[in-house]
Formats: structure tokens, sequence, C-alpha cells
């Protein structure tokens, strides 16, 4: 396993990072960086954690009344589970896109717009930049732009996901959650979405979680393997390049599991 | 991979057994089926009673008296003006009717003009000059700083022609001069299934009772008089414009206080306050029992409070308003208030549940603060479903009159309510006020008055629907 020290090369560093879900320990002691301007993809069984750690990374855990987080989670220098800081910065910072795609029950246009208008701007011409640059960078531009008043939830799943791609990079993020984004998705719309996320990580750091070993292997830098222990609490196993998950892990589970011989 | 399974054993019914039970299944579902449509046919049935009932009161046939006959009075106008007026009388213009009023009776006109259009007390009426006394009618200057009995006839029979419509002086035309006297009425099913019938208990009564003029026409209780006219104990005179008016006064002022209340309550139940603590179930288990509780309660806690207790304000004294007591449109739409609040409160707490939280986490995961999503989210979704609620609270309380007349709702009122610190009257305490009174008449006035509760609910729930739907239009985009 990886050492996590602070120099630069990080955009979030997670440490000792417990859930609970009421008295329930969801996921122990987890330890690992998000490289910045990298893709980091979580793997493992379901029911392993990887969305808890996920929604740890940006205090959407904070929406589940009994969720509890101890352990720290350190973006910017600074542990974002401090008091002090206002969850509201931090997902502002730290962007995140769902799993089942959430368009608002909106038009193409207020969908992306929303998040630069919950931050203060006004300005419609401004507003026309973000919503059309937002919507190139996902890839969605050419297919909508002469139908931006249209319903977002008129999409196909695979638009819809490009449009919360939009909506989340509509607010310059630093980072990148993902569930699960192409989980409903058909094999072209992923090709795309992998093919954004391999553009968009120029100027993100972007952490994916996925089932799909291949996407894993395909898209992203680093992997972190996850998986349960006999009182199903969910634990990370093994963190590393992902070349060397792959192809030489260091633990016999992820082995196992990347075989398909298990979970 | 698990292990085969070798021998798999079989627990469904084979293929006859299986068709036989698929034709009983398919019969069950059927007995079903007819049933749903029975229970629909049964509340169809109920309503069109409903209606029958009403309108079987509401119109029909009268028969009439009269001291004079309407040739008669034809004639004496004809007389007057030099020139032969030609009949009927329902067709003559304002001044002749006037006209037709000062001939036959003189005496009367300055009070008819103080009864239909005074503004002051009635002692005061012939001491404060014209200008105060029939503030807002129109009057030629160079009497308005006069007195009514400073006034010619002449002068006043003017008064009267600019200032009444054409059916209240009509009206007043039959009542005050033909003195026409509804002998009996009868229903609209006898009307049409046994006009012979009728017309042997109208000779019958001619032949007993001997009344002037007496005449037999079919009548409708709901016409434009009693929809615009002014109270009056006399059926054929009586209208339910002031009632109307206190109605839409109350419902709207009603709306206004319950509504962003009740919605308040429930985004302040769903969306802060979810610790679950025992003051939260405590708080919700209250509200949803107050759904329930008798609307007469309601009306005394409204007499105790808002008439008693808070009386300054409610009389409007606190404003410089000078209503005696705190019976005023005021109260009753607090009560009313207070009464839907609950239903309020439940159904946008419905409402809001049932918006996503996959909504919800979008907004927040896009660094929206709380109030940011319940206002640009979770309201905008939610308020179909808020609007539902709303508008069958709105019902109910159109036709309460229980805590109406708790509070004390004036059955007579001859002014319009022009505030929510007037007094007021309302359709349903009419319609109750009327059904009490021993005439038949007056029975019929009640019909009338449903017919028109039911067309003001008509009106106000379809305007709410029309407005539910545009906002839903919007937010499927
Ligand atoms: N809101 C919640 N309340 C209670 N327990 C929860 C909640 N969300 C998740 N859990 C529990 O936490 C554990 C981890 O769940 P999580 O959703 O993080 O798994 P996952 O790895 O994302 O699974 P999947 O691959 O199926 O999405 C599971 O045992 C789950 O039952
Ligand atoms: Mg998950």
């Amino acid at each position: 396993m990886m050492s996590s020290n602070g120099d630069g090369r990080y955009a979030v560093q997670i440490r000792h990072l417990n859930v609970f879900y009421g008295p329930r320990l969801a996921v122990r002691e987890i330890t690992m960086p998000i490289a910045r301007n990298k893709i980091t993809a979580f793997i493992g069984p379901s029911g392993c954690g990887k969305s808890t750690v996920l929604r740890a990374i940006n205090r959407m855990n904070d929406l589940i009344p009994e969720a509890r987080v101890e352990g720290e989670v350190i973006y910017r220098g600074e542990n974002i589970y401090r008091p002090e800081i206002d969850p509201v910065e931090i997902r502002r910072r730290i962007g995140m896109v769902f799993q089942k795609p959430n368009p608002f029950p909106k038009s193409i246009y207020d969908n992306v717009a929303y998040g630069p208008r919950v931050l203060g701007i006004k300005d419609r011409r401004t507003l026309d930049q973000i919503v059309e640059q937002s919507l190139r960078q996902a890839a969605l531009w050419d297919e909508v732009k002469d139908d931006l008043k249209k319903s977002g939830l008129a999409l196909s799943g695979g638009q819809q996901q490009r449009l919360c791609i939009a909506r989340a990079l509509a607010v310059e993020p630093d980072v990148i959650l993902m569930d699960e984004p192409c989980s409903a998705l058909d094999p072209i719309a992923t090709e795309r979405i992998e093919d954004l996320m391999k553009e968009l990580v120029v100027d993100y750091s972007i952490v994916i979680v996925t089932h799909n070993m291949q996407q894993a292997r395909r898209v992203s830098e680093y992997t972190a393997f996850f998986t349960t222990d006999e009182s199903r609490t969910g634990e990370l196993v093994e963190f590393d390049r992902t070349d060397k998950v792959f192809s030489m892990p260091s633990d016999p589970r992820t082995a196992d599991y990347i075989a398909g011989r298990f979970g | 991979m698990g292990e085969q399974v070798q021998d798999r054993q079989s627990f469904v019914p084979g293929d006859q057994a299986f068709q036989d039970d698929l034709r009983r299944r398919h019969r069950r579902a059927k007995r079903w089926q007819v049933f749903f449509f029975a229970s629909l046919v049964v509340g169809l049935l109920a309503l069109l009673a409903l209606f029958a009932n009403v309108a079987d009161e509401a119109f029909g046939t009268i028969a009439i008296a009269s001291k004079y006959s309407e040739a008669e009075v034809l004639a004496a106008l004809s007389e007057a003006r030099g020139v032969t007026v030609e009949g009927p009388l329902e067709a003559l213009e304002n001044d002749d009717l006037a006209q037709v009023l000062a001939l036959y009776i003189p005496r009367r006109v300055p009070v008819i003009v103080r009864d239909e259009l005074s503004r002051v007390k009635p002692e005061d009426f012939t001491r404060v000059p014209l200008r105060e006394a029939l503030a807002g009618a129109t009057l030629p200057p160079d009497i308005a700083d006069l007195t009514i009995s400073q006034l010619s006839l002449e002068q006043q029979t003017a008064i009267l022609s600019a200032n009444l419509t054409h059916d209240v002086l009509y009206a007043r035309v039959l009542n005050d001069v033909i003195g026409l006297d509804i002998l009996k009425s009868w229903t609209l099913s006898r009307t049409l299934f046994d006009y012979a019938g009728i017309e042997a208990e109208f000779q019958a009564l001619v032949a007993a009772q001997d009344p002037p003029n007496p005449q037999l026409k079919p009548h409708s209780w709901l016409n434009s008089t009693f929809v615009t006219g002014t109270q009056s104990s006399y059926p054929e005179l009586a209208g339910i414009r002031t009632a109307i008016l206190g109605t839409l006064w109350i419902m709207a002022l009603t709306m206004l206080i319950a509504f962003p209340l009740g919605v308040g309550a429930a985004i302040y139940l769903e969306e802060y306050a979810h610790s679950g603590n025992w003051l939260e179930r405590l708080i919700e288990t209250n509200i949803r029992n107050l759904a329930g509780v008798p609307s007469i309660i309601y009306g005394l806690l409204g007499l105790a409070i808002f008439v008693r207790a808070l009386a300054p304000i409610s009389s409007g004294a606190l404003f410089g308003f000078n209503e005696a007591n705190g019976r005023t449109i005021f109260s009753a739409a607090m009560t009313m208030a207070l009464l839907i609040l609950p239903v309020i409160i439940i159904a946008a707490q419905e409402a809001i549940r049932a918006v996503p939280q996959s909504i919800r986490d979008a907004s927040y995961g896009l660094g929206a603060t709380q109030w940011q999503t319940i206002w640009y989210q979770v309201l905008p979704a939610a308020l179909p479903g808020i609007l539902t609620g709303t508008i069958l609270s709105m019902s109910r309380a159109i036709g309460e009159t229980a805590p109406l007349i708790v509070i004390g709702a004036s059955a007579v009122i001859f002014v319009d309510p022009s505030g929510p610190f007037s007094k007021f009257t309302a359709l349903p305490i009419q319609i109750w006020q009327w059904t009490a009174r021993p005439q038949e008449e007056f029975r019929n006035l009640a019909a009338a008055a449903i017919i028109v509760l039911l067309a003001l609910l008509l009106v106000l729930n379809s305007a709410a629907i029309i407005l539910r739907q545009r906002v839903s239009n919007r937010l499927r985009g």
C-alpha cells in the first residue's frame, strides 16, 4: 500500500476514515490518497462501502441522518470535517455525479445553469457561455444545442448522465466524484463517457466507482480495491497503480476478485 | 458460481390444474370489477339525486296575486306621461319604473332611497346632507348639500332612476306597487309531471281566498335579481350579493393566511426537523388529530380568541376602523384558516416527501444551501401536490357553516362587506337561515343559493386546477 504524504500531487487524502450508519460500522480505517489530475477507480463487491467512502469525500454523508464519520479527509491542507468548515463550500469544489442519472425536472439550460445561479451568477450572457462550455465539455452540446428549452427528463439515459456531468462541470470543481456513472448505459454511451473522463482529467481530479473491471483498467491510473470482512464491515484491501493491481495484485483477495472468482 | 441443482423439484401446479385455476382467477377478477363499477354508479346516482333535489326546489311554478294588474299600471303611467307606454312592465326603462313608484307610492320613495342607497345609520339618514348619506351615488351637484326631506318628489325619483339597477327598480315596482304576493309555490317535478294538479290547487286557492289579480306562472328562483340583489324579508326581492361577497372575502383571506403558514410548517417538519425525537412525533400526531376535530370546536376557539380576546384587532379598532365588535370577516377568516391549516400541512408534507431524494442530492452536490435546495428544487416539484391539497381544503372551508354561526356571522346584512373588518354574512349562513324559516318560498331561495354556492365552488376549484396544471406543465418542460 502506498503511504499518503502531503505534497501537491494529491487532491485529497483520506486518513483513518470510519463511517457508521447508526450503530453499525460500514467502513473501517480507510487511508488512501486521491491523485491530482488523475483518475482513481474504486472497485469491490456490492455492499463493501465504495459509495460510502465516495460520499465521505464531499460530505454528502451529512445528508443521511444516521450516518456518522470519524477520521480525516484532507483537502487543500485542511480536514473537511473540522466543525468550522462549511460543507456547502466543499460540495461546490468537490462535485458529484450519481449512479442513477438525476437531472432536475427543468429544462436542459436550467439544469446546467442551476449551479452557477446558486453561486450568484445572474448575468444572462455569462450563464449562456457557461452552459455552452459545460455542455461541450460533456460532449452533449451538438445533440441538444437546438433544444435547450427541452426538459432534462426528456433525454435518453446516456444523455441524462452527460447532462449531469455538464451540470457538475458548470461550477468548475477541483475534484469530480462519479458513482458508477455508466451502470445504466449501453456500451456506446459508456465509451463516450470514458472518452470524456480522459479529456476531463487534464483539468480535474476524478474518482470513479465501477463494477466493470475493464473500465477500471481502461480509464484509471490508480485503483482501490475494497471488500468486506466477516462482520460485513468494508475495508480497503489494496491501493496501487492500476496496472500493478491488475497484473500483480499483492493480496490474494484482490487476485480472486479481478479474476472473477469472488463477489 | 454455485453448484448445479440436480433433481429440481416442481412446486407449481401442472398444466390442467393451472388452466382450471386461471379461469377461477379471471372469474374472481371479473366479480371485483363489477363491484368497483357498481360503487361508481352508486356514487354518481347519489350525486344526481342531490342535484335533482336542489333543482326541484330552485325552479318551479308560483301562484301570485297583486293589488294592481300590469295593464292598470301601464295605463296610469301612460296618462301621467301623456303618451302610450307599451308593456310589458319588465321592459320599461329605469325612469319609467321610478315614475311608477312616484305615482303610486310617493311617500315611500325616500324610504326606498334610504333602504337601497343609504351609507349612514337609519336615524341619521334624514339629518345629514346627501353627499354623505348617499356617498358614492350619482347626484346632481346642486342637491348634494341638501337632506333628503328638502328634495321634491321629482328629485327623489331621479335619484332612484339614476342609481338603482333595472332589476332592483322592477322588483320594487312588483313588490311595493303591484303588491306582488306569492300565494303558493310548486316544485319543478310537480310542474313537469302534475301540472293539472297544480292548476286544480290554484283554482281551489282562488275560490277560497279570492285574491286580487291571481296568476299562475313558471318561476326560476335563481335569477339575476337573486344573485345581484341585497337581502330582503320578501322572498321575491331577496338577493344574496352580500353573502357571495362575504364568502369571497373570507375565502381569499383564509387562503392568504393558511397557505403560507401551512406550507411553511410542512417545510419545517419535512426538511429541518428530522431528528425524529419525541417532540416532533408529538407535534406530527397532533396535527393529524387536529385535522379530524369537528369544525364547531374551531368555531368556539375562534369565538374565544379572535372575536373576544383579540377584539381590538379583529374589530379593526386598532387600525382606526370602528366596528362595534370582533364578529368580522377577519375573525371568520382566521378561524377558517385554523380549521384548514392541518389539512394543508398534511397535504404539503406528503407532497414534499414525494419529491425524490435524488433531486435534493443533486442540488446539494452542486453546492446549494439547504434553503436554495428547498426553494428552487423541492418546493417547485412539490407544488402540484400542495395545490391539490389546498383545493380540497378550500372546498371544505367554503361550505363550513358551524364555525361561522358560532363566531356570530350576522344573518341580516344590507351593506356589502368592504374589507377584513366588515361585518359579514356568507352563503352557507344564508342557506342555513333560509331553510330554518317556515315559509315554503324561503326553502326555494335556499335551493337557489345552494346552486350559487356550488357554482362558486366549481369556479374557484377550476381556477386552482388550471393553476396546478400550469405549474406541473412548466416542471415537465
Ligand atoms: N443510508 C444508509 N443507511 C444505512 N446503511 C447504509 C446506508 N447506505 C449504505 N448503507 C450500508 O453500508 C454498506 C456499504 O454501502 P455502500 O452503498 O457504500 O456500498 P457499495 O460498495 O457502494 O455497494 P454497491 O456496489 O452495491 O453500490 C452496506 O452494507 C449498506 O447496507
Ligand atoms: Mg454504491
